[in-house]
């Protein structure tokens, strides 16, 4: 059973917020979702390995070539606000930079 | 009580690419903003990354000169964060399975030798820059986005601020001497993240950890955690706590400075990364970057005392750079005799990059000019008195030391067939000073050597006219 | 006059004949749109002065013999990226993107000579399996107006189902092309991970994504592979294998194929009728030629679970780029930073986007993963390995692509779970990276249903080869909505 105070701190964790109502109605159809996934706890994985990837590929790789191929202006046209070539963004409070 | 510290140091380095980690846009700063960026570092919907494989390449370098053991089998995993400076809100880092493990670094703190432990390094990208202006926004770079970084991540072997910065002395020097990164704290190719701890000595586990951030030079690290050491000892010692919390380096107040408190650990959800095939590195790769490593500071220093009778201070400073290391060798081979070599180095050309705040690489000097001027010194073509005008020529302009000296008629008059009937000349017209120098007067024979400089304008070969006047004086 | 219903080939050659031009072609299309789609709503971005352009200098550079595509209008779901085409994967938060550069496929066709007419509805991001959870519009089932299209391709699957174009592009993650398919009568294609570039496909589940088409015939699907499929240095997860000429095979015989066909597959949840025509397709199959038998794919009620928790785990990674800053939506009188992430997103992802962000988000977070992303991971191993153990026998799988045929709009979309169960036929192909395509087997009460061959990796041209003689000997494609093809 998954409870509201978890669903609350995995919206945090996704930056998405909601309504008290809201939150009821995702942790009620999480927690069925949560009720089918359940069932995998029947399968017996011991010693199986993952599946990441379904094709097996390995060493696709790129040589270390610079190609600088877009228009800084091209990529800035979608940006909701800039100065300049900047993207510029609501202030960022109480948070280090790196 | 007594204590005992705890140092981890997380350090960043950037490695040299042409190209960024999962993208083939160029990495080079000091450009108009986002200049250097295309869709995929911008994080556009539908874009997918590549490796770059030459800066693979570069990690297995730095991992194989810190004697680690490489992972075979690795794959990319994800770190998941929302932060402006990182597009995609993820970073595309190796969690699970890291370029390398097992490291080591060797030290030196007063006097004893210790090994400080590399628990991994992995390669992973950069993120973009921030600034912060006052007119209530903040502004994003993304020209550093996607930089190659290889994060080195030290066991908790380090136990005091002094042996922090030694390591990472060490760490800059090795990596340097492997040419995968520029390694410059001031320029952002070497970053530090640091976390120190205290435990009252006997105690099992560790302390709890502080994390300081804005550590941007050597000094600031050492200071930094010196303050915190004793910041979290007296606090330990007044009957307090030490909080888990970040805090900043204020170096004009000299003291750490409260950023925010943590509340449990972060989670960045790392996950593998699903875009990115897994690398399995061979053998046969791991020997082609064995046999492109360079030397090692520590061998090459060893060499210069050993082949070269450099003493050991000086084979150090040789060796404190690459640039500097690689000048010193390429002077020899040019056939500069060893000591001179170092010994111009370490005096005349250090003490000019000093006072001119340059580098080899901005000066005229060339290994082959040095080695040069060096030979013309030890033939007697110059006097070391014109050397020093030689050396200023030459480390601002690329001539060749011979033919210049030849040009400005500054070549030492050192043949005995040339130099000795002017000797006998001054000898003929100063009889009194050869009745001096045979009565005991050692005095007499400066005089004569002056008179006979001053008759060939300060060419003549001082240690050739002072043999010819001894045997000439004593034939009178 | 109308071209409705005709396929890529016909149209090829009557374009090469020059009885049609590629302009007269064009502007047929559009009319047709206008005509058919206020209907069926399966357009979300028209192209038209470009697409007319386009039509223009493919007429003027003539027609080749050897270029299927020239002049033939396409359509492309709206989640794979066009450069300077609104491109929105149907979510309020791409509400005005618009794309700096072609998707690889989008790129080839061109290439190839296809017109693009527009822009195509789909579920917001490709989430879901009716095509009503797209931000804009509902699109309709071509054979049943009060129907789902099926999804999340569905506006491609309507629109080549309802005679506006022969082909469309749409993306398969978890049966978002079969099942559309199977929903309004055609065939669709979704081809072997790692086969076709999804450079430019704005990712739903990175490990599971796969572009594939939606056409009328099995040939149409043969020669759009031909065009789209390959390595593409952009994207490290394609193989570097060559692509054959999956037109070579069409036509040949399938006398001695060994077919499999899992007993789970017409187990509980599958509509007697629908696992009735899924017999007589069998049947069908061995009066071809090639034998059929029953094998079980022991994993298969596990796919769904393992499914949600994969794909949602990647989604919730793959989607947090969409915070307000560079492109899409930003929410209004936003007062710092953690206002633009939280607002934006809050305010421009729908319902069921915000549903699958949670459940990945969850199933990644610290003290869940090893339960929740790490089982489904090896669960994943398993269900592949079945399926390779089918394969060590047998050349391909046949079963039904869905449980039903087409359901009422707005019958399910209040009940995710039981959403999620629709899908539960498709979902283990794309876990396994497989091959498979979905073909029109016969009516179900006037509604059609989707007979699915699944193969081998990389074995596109096997599954092409017997779903051709499949089409061939049952005529099925030939019915469409409304009435039989004159
Ligand atoms: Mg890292
Ligand atoms: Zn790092």
């Amino acid at each position: 059973m998954i409870s509201k105070d978890s669903v609350a701190h995995v919206a945090g964790l996704a930056k998405l917020a909601f309504s008290e109502d809201e939150l009821q109605q995702y942790t009620a159809q999480l927690d069925e979702i949560l009720n089918m996934v359940a069932q995998l706890e029947t399968v017996d994985t011991t010693g199986v390995p993952v599946t990441t990837q379904s094709i097996h590929l390995e060493n696709v790789m790129r040589e270390d070539v610079a190609v600088n191929d877009t228009d800084v202006q091209d990529l800035l046209a979608n940006v909701p606000t800039k100065k300049g070539t900047l993207i510029q963004v609501p202030s960022i409070i109480d948070k280090e930079d790196d | 009580m007594n204590f005992e510290t705890t140092i981890g140091l997380e350090v960043h380095v950037e490695l040299k690419t042409k190209s960024k980690m999962y993208s083939p846009t160029a990495v080079s700063y000091g450009a108009e903003p986002n200049v250097n960026t295309n869709v995929i570092d911008w994080g556009f919907p539908g874009t997918l990354p590549t490796i770059n494989r030459g800066a693979y390449s570069y990690g297995i370098m730095v991992a194989l000169a810190l004697h680690a053991d490489i992972t075979r089998h690795t794959h990319f995993d994800r770190k998941n964060y929302f932060y402006p400076d990182n597009p995609k809100a993820y970073q595309i880092t190796q969690s699970e399975t890291p370029l390398a493990t097992n490291g080591y670094v060797e030290i030196e703190v007063d006097g004893k030798k210790k090994k400080i432990g590399i628990h991994e390094l992995h390669v992973e990208e950069d993120a973009g820059k921030n600034s912060h202006e006052d007119d209530g926004y903040s502004y994003v770079d993304l020209n550093r986005q996607g930089t190659p970084l290889v994060e080195i991540v030290s066991e908790p072997d380090i136990a005091s601020p002094e042996e922090a910065y030694q390591y990472l002395e060490q760490l800059r020097q090795i990596v340097q001497f492997t040419g995968a990164s520029d390694v410059k704290m001031e320029e952002g190719s070497m970053r530090v993240d640091t976390n120190l701890s205290v435990r009252p000595i006997g105690q099992d586990g560790f302390g709890t950890k502080t994390e300081i951030k804005n550590l941007n030079s050597f000094n600031h690290v050492r200071d930094g955690l010196a303050y915190e050491q004793k910041r979290q000892i007296q606090l330990l010692m007044a009957g307090g706590e030490v909080r888990q919390e970040t805090r900043r380096w204020d170096p004009a107040k000299k003291e750490t400075i409260l950023m925010r408190v943590k509340e449990g650990a972060d989670d960045y959800r790392y996950f593998p990364e699903p875009d990115l095939p897994p690398v399995f590195v061979s053998q046969q790769w791991i020997d082609e970057v064995q046999a492109k490593l360079p030397e090692a500071p520590a061998k090459r220093r060893a060499r210069y005392v050993t082949d070269w009778g450099i003493p050991e201070y000086d084979a150090g400073v040789l060796t404190l750079t690459m640039e500097m290391a690689n000048f010193f060798e390429a002077t020899v081979a040019a056939g500069a005799d060893p000591k001179q070599a170092s010994n111009w180095l370490m005096g005349e050309v250090s003490g000019y990059l000093n006072a001119e705040h340059l580098e080899l690489k901005d000066v005229a000097l060339t290994p082959a000019h040095l080695a040069g001027m060096i030979n013309l010194i030890d033939d007697g073509t110059i006097s070391s008195k014109i050397a020093k005008k030689v050396f200023q020529e030459i480390i601002k302009e690329d001539v060749d030391p011979k033919a210049w000296v030849e040009e400005k008629g500054m070549v030492q008059l050192s043949d005995p067939a040339k130099l000795t009937p002017i000797v006998n000349d001054i000898l003929d017209n100063n009889a009194q000073s050869i009745d001096d120098f045979k009565n005991g007067k050692s005095r007499a024979i400066g005089f004569l050597v002056g008179q006979i400089m001053k008759q060939t304008h300060g060419k003549a070969n001082p240690k050739v006219v002072n043999s010819i006047l001894m045997t000439e004086i004593k034939k009178r | 006059m109308s071209y409705d219903n005709l396929d890529i080939t016909k149209l090829h050659d009557q374009l090469q004949s020059g009885k049609l031009t590629a302009a007269a072609l064009t502007a047929q299309t559009f009319a047709d749109i206008k005509r058919i789609d206020p209907e069926i709503d399966a357009f979300l971005t028209l192209n038209e002065a470009a697409a007319k352009k386009a039509a223009a200098a493919q007429d003027d550079a003539g027609i080749e013999a050897d270029k299927p595509f020239a002049g033939v209008p396409v359509g492309i779901k709206d989640n794979i990226v066009t450069k300077g085409l609104k491109t929105t994967a149907a979510s309020k938060i791409l509400n005005n993107f618009v794309p700096v550069y072609d998707a690889t496929v989008v790129e080839k066709l061109q290439a190839a000579g296809a017109i693009i007419a527009g822009k195509l509805n789909l579920d917001e991001f490709a989430m879901g399996s009716s095509t009503e959870n797209s931000a804009f519009k509902t699109t309709k089932n071509a054979w049943d107006h009060t129907k789902v299209p099926g999804g999340s391709s569905g506006g491609s699957a309507a629109a080549v189902a309802s005679g506006q174009l022969p082909m469309a592009l749409g993306t398969d993650t978890g049966g978002s092309i079969r099942q559309p398919a199977a929903f309004n009568g055609i065939v669709g294609l979704k081809p072997t991970y790692g086969r076709v570039s999804r450079w430019g496909v704005i990712a739903f589940a990175s490990s599971l994504d796969v572009v594939g088409s939606l056409t009328h015939t099995v040939r149409d699907a043969a020669l759009t592979l031909n065009v789209i499929a390959g390595h593409d240095k952009k994207d490290a997860t394609t193989a570097d294998l060559a692509v054959p000429d999956y037109t070579a095979k069409l036509g040949q015989s399938i006398q001695g194929m060994k077919i499999a066909l899992p007993e789970e597959y017409l187990g509980e949840g599958v509509d007697p009728a629908v696992a009735e025509q899924i017999k007589q397709a069998a049947e069908q199959f061995r009066s071809l030629g090639a034998t059929v038998e029953t094998v079980s794919l022991p994993h298969t009620k596990y796919a769904v679970p393992a499914y949600y928790i994969i794909a949602s785990s990647e989604a919730s990674s793959n989607l947090q780029r969409f915070d307000g800053i560079r492109y899409g939506f930003r929410a209004k009188d936003v007062k710092n930073l953690e206002d633009v992430y939280v607002r934006s997103r809050s305010e421009g992802f729908g319902p069921e986007v915000k549903r699958r962000i949670m459940l990945g988000t969850f199933s990644l977070s610290a003290g869940f993963y090893d339960a929740y992303f790490k089982k489904a991971a090896q669960v994943r191993t398993l269900i592949a390995q079945d399926f390779d153990k089918v394969f060590e026998d047998y050349d391909f799988i046949i079963g039904p692509t869905t449980p039903t045929t087409a359901f009422k709009i707005g019958a399910k979309v209040t009940d995710p779970l039981t959403m999620y169960m629709n899908d539960i036929l498709t979902i283990p192909v794309n876990l396994a990276g497989l091959p498979a395509l979905s073909i029109p087997a016969g009516l179900v009460d006037g509604m059609p249903v989707g007979l699915q061959l699944i193969g081998k990796q990389f074995d596109e041209q096997t599954l092409l080869q017997a779903a051709d003689a499949f089409e061939t000997a049952t005529g099925y494609q030939d019915a469409i909505p409304g009435g039989a093809n004159e």
